[in-house]
């Protein structure tokens, strides 16, 4: 996280990325490093199995950008993932974790 | 029929069964289970190499020669370190590769075991995909699977890290997995194609941009046939010379920073740009801004992230190069498009490439030719980087697909030799030739040794000026002419090194009659190293400096 504060963060316009994977060491760094190495900072992540557990689903908070429609294909070509959705920062996946989070 | 077999065994059983018959490598502890059950098999060749880097090139020159996916071997920890560069080469220039190395037993992975690296986590930003096995069992599934990744879409390189436990386990195999092999692309949306023919069958200045895309896909013959069917006058990238003979009537050769000023004039005045298998490379656009400004532009890729990722295209298609250009081909009009095409020779005839004093075979372009004069087609002409990689670009008569070798993407001092070792080993037939530069055969002089193991047929010709020299000009155009670490102030006797590493060598500046020394080295069968000194002040012309317009050029 970088250190601008809340409000600052709030004005910046945010979407919310679902990424489904094979879930699996190592699948979370290939998604996460395409952003680290464009400098281009996760604001949050949320990462569970879904069903019988072959699969996950990562959740990514990043701020708009030029580079996401970019960032996004990127991510489609990683052999372990099976699919990526783009919505917008109200969506509530992040909306109750506030309480998690206070300073 | 059951059999029981060790991680080892079935490694080297699946690499068998892909069809694989020489390997590179290098190995060390963490791989010897490997290196037992590989010393057990009749099929493969293995390589030794004397440098795992070196390794890695050989198998890139086998791959690039041929096409097909080549393998490379390290042990764990410095093993796996020293082929990251070759690695990161070949996902640069789309190579299919498939490494693989050893690991520390699974039981010590992460306690800093000796010789132990995170190879996996070093791997994932520089590989396609990279693979940690857990079990033997895993292998039959991640091998033929590391194959077909390889091969399959935009090629690139596979690492598989195979920790020492899993290559000794021991379980039953009753059934084999078939080969990886490539997967076919979807198929180019028919209605974008239909776009693109109208865009092209209505457009007054086109140009075809043909990048290593088209030597992937084995798509040279039909870019050619549109270029003739379309009059397109053709530009190619550094990947994709070869894939239309320099000398036929619509090339205009290589584009971009060391491009001939007509070439990239040309590409200043068209009004649709027809871009295949090229990526808009920095080096091959200039100042993005400002490449072909006046163009429309149909930008053809299997890659769907190199869309509209440097340039936006008014057409994009996804496709395996072709496929698409099958598709393409019946639909574009016949046009013999006489002011364009006419406009493009006149561009050449006002603008022509210097190819100044190539009756000189002390020159760096006359010594191109001179070597050049030398061979046919057939042969196979490897590089390294700097300086007389861009003149052997801009000066051989490149006429075939994979006839050049050369690192593009990352840049690679050191790739010349062992890649030229490689293509040697996978094509015994053709003659291989590696331009080289004083600063790069440094860099992995060490596999002269292997040459000489292998019996390789292989002709080195080192360009010796005594300098880094794209650097020595880069400071001498841009910082002054203040001149740092970019000249050597002690220079080896390449002459005696060669020949203490067991290879022929010939000094070409001691012969009265270079042409006829040039001859008789590289008609003799084997490996060797001719040397050539060579004047330290010529730069690389023409040259858009770095940032600039590619119209911007200067020199020359």
């Amino acid at each position: 996280m970088n250190a601008i504060n809340r409000n600052e963060q709030n004005a910046i316009a945010r979407a919310v990325l679902e990424i489904d994977v094979n879930n699996h060491a190592g699948v979370m760094s290939h998604v996460v490093g395409l952003f680290s190495r464009r400098s281009y900072n996760v604001e949050g992540i949320l990462c569970l199995p879904v069903g019988d557990g072959r699969q996950s689903r990562i959740w990514l908070l990043v701020n708009e950008d030029q580079r996401l429609a970019q960032m996004m294909k990127q991510v489609e070509k990683l052999e372990d993932v099976i699919a990526i959705r783009r919505h917008n920062a109200d969506h509530a996946v992040f909306q109750d974790l506030e309480t998690f989070f206070r300073p | 029929m059951t059999e029981t077999l060790t991680g080892a065994q079935i490694t080297v059983r699946l690499l068998e069964r892909q069809g694989i018959r020489t390997v590179a490598g290098i190995p060390g502890g963490a791989i010897l289970p490997i290196y037992d059950a590989l010393g057990q098999s009749t099929a493969i060749h293995h390589v030794l190499a004397r440098h795992e880097q070196g390794a890695g090139f050989m198998a890139q020159g086998m791959a690039r020669a041929t096409g097909l996916p080549a393998v490379c071997l390290a042990s764990s920890g410095p093993g796996a370190t020293n082929l990251l560069t070759a690695i990161a080469d070949a996902k640069l220039d789309s190579i299919p590769l498939v490494a693989i190395t050893g690991q520390v037993p699974k039981a010590m992975i992460g306690t800093d075991a000796f010789q132990e690296v995170d190879t996996y986590g070093l791997s994932i930003p520089i590989t396609k995909h990279n693979f940690l096995v857990s079990s033997a069992d895993e292998l039959l599934e991640v091998i033929p699977r590391a194959f077909r990744i390889a091969a399959s879409g935009r090629p690139g390189p596979v690492l598989i890290d195979i920790p020492k436990d899993v290559q000794t386990q021991a379980i039953e195999v009753s059934q084999w997995p078939e080969p990886g092999r490539t997967e076919p692309a979807p198929a180019a949306d028919p209605a974008l194609i239909e776009q693109a023919a109208t865009m092209i069958n209505s457009a007054e200045r086109p140009i075809l941009y043909l990048g290593g895309g088209v030597i992937h896909s084995g798509a040279s013959a039909a870019a050619i046939e549109l270029a003739e069917k379309a009059s397109l006058p053709t530009v190619m990238t550094l990947m994709a010379l070869g894939a239309m003979p320099v000398d036929h009537p619509l090339a205009l050769g290589m584009l971009g920073m060391h491009a001939a000023r007509y070439t990239n004039l040309a590409l200043d005045e068209c009004d649709l740009l027809i871009a295949v298998g090229a990526r808009f490379d920095d080096r091959a656009t200039g100042k993005v801004a400002a490449f072909c400004p006046q163009a429309k532009i149909i930008h053809i890729d299997i890659d769907p992230a190199e869309l509209d990722k440097i340039k936006t295209a008014h057409i994009g298609i996804t496709a395996d190069i072709g496929e698409a250009l099958g598709q393409l081909l019946p639909v574009v009009f016949q046009n013999s498009r006489k002011i364009w095409v006419d406009r493009s020779n006149a561009l050449k005839a006002e603008f022509p490439f210097d190819l100044h004093s190539t009756d000189n075979p002390r020159s760096h372009f006359g010594l191109i030719q001179s070597v050049a004069a030398c061979l046919d087609d057939d042969a196979i002409i490897a590089t390294d980087v700097g300086q007389h990689q861009m003149w052997v670009a801009q000066a051989y008569p490149l006429r075939r697909p994979r006839q050049w070798l050369t690192s593009g993407g990352l840049g690679t001092m050191g790739f010349g030799v062992p890649a030229a070792i490689g293509a040697a080993l996978a094509e015994r037939q053709r003659t291989v030739v590696c331009f080289t530069g004083d600063g790069s055969i440094m860099m992995n002089i060490q596999e002269l040794v292997t040459a000489a193991e292998e019996n390789v047929n292989i002709k080195i010709v080192l360009m010796d000026n005594a300098t880094l020299g794209l650097v020595h000009q880069q400071q001498t155009l841009f910082y002054g002419e203040r001149l740092f670490a970019s000249q050597f102030r002690s220079s080896p006797n390449f002459v005696k090194i060669a020949e203490g590493f067991g290879i022929a060598a010939v000094d070409l500046d001691t012969f009265d009659n270079p042409c006829a020394t040039l001859r008789e080295a590289i008609s003799r069968p084997g490996p060797c190293l001719i040397h050539a000194s060579i004047d330290a002040e010529q730069k690389v012309y023409p040259m858009v400096p770095p940032g600039a317009a590619n119209r911007d050029m200067i020199g020359a």
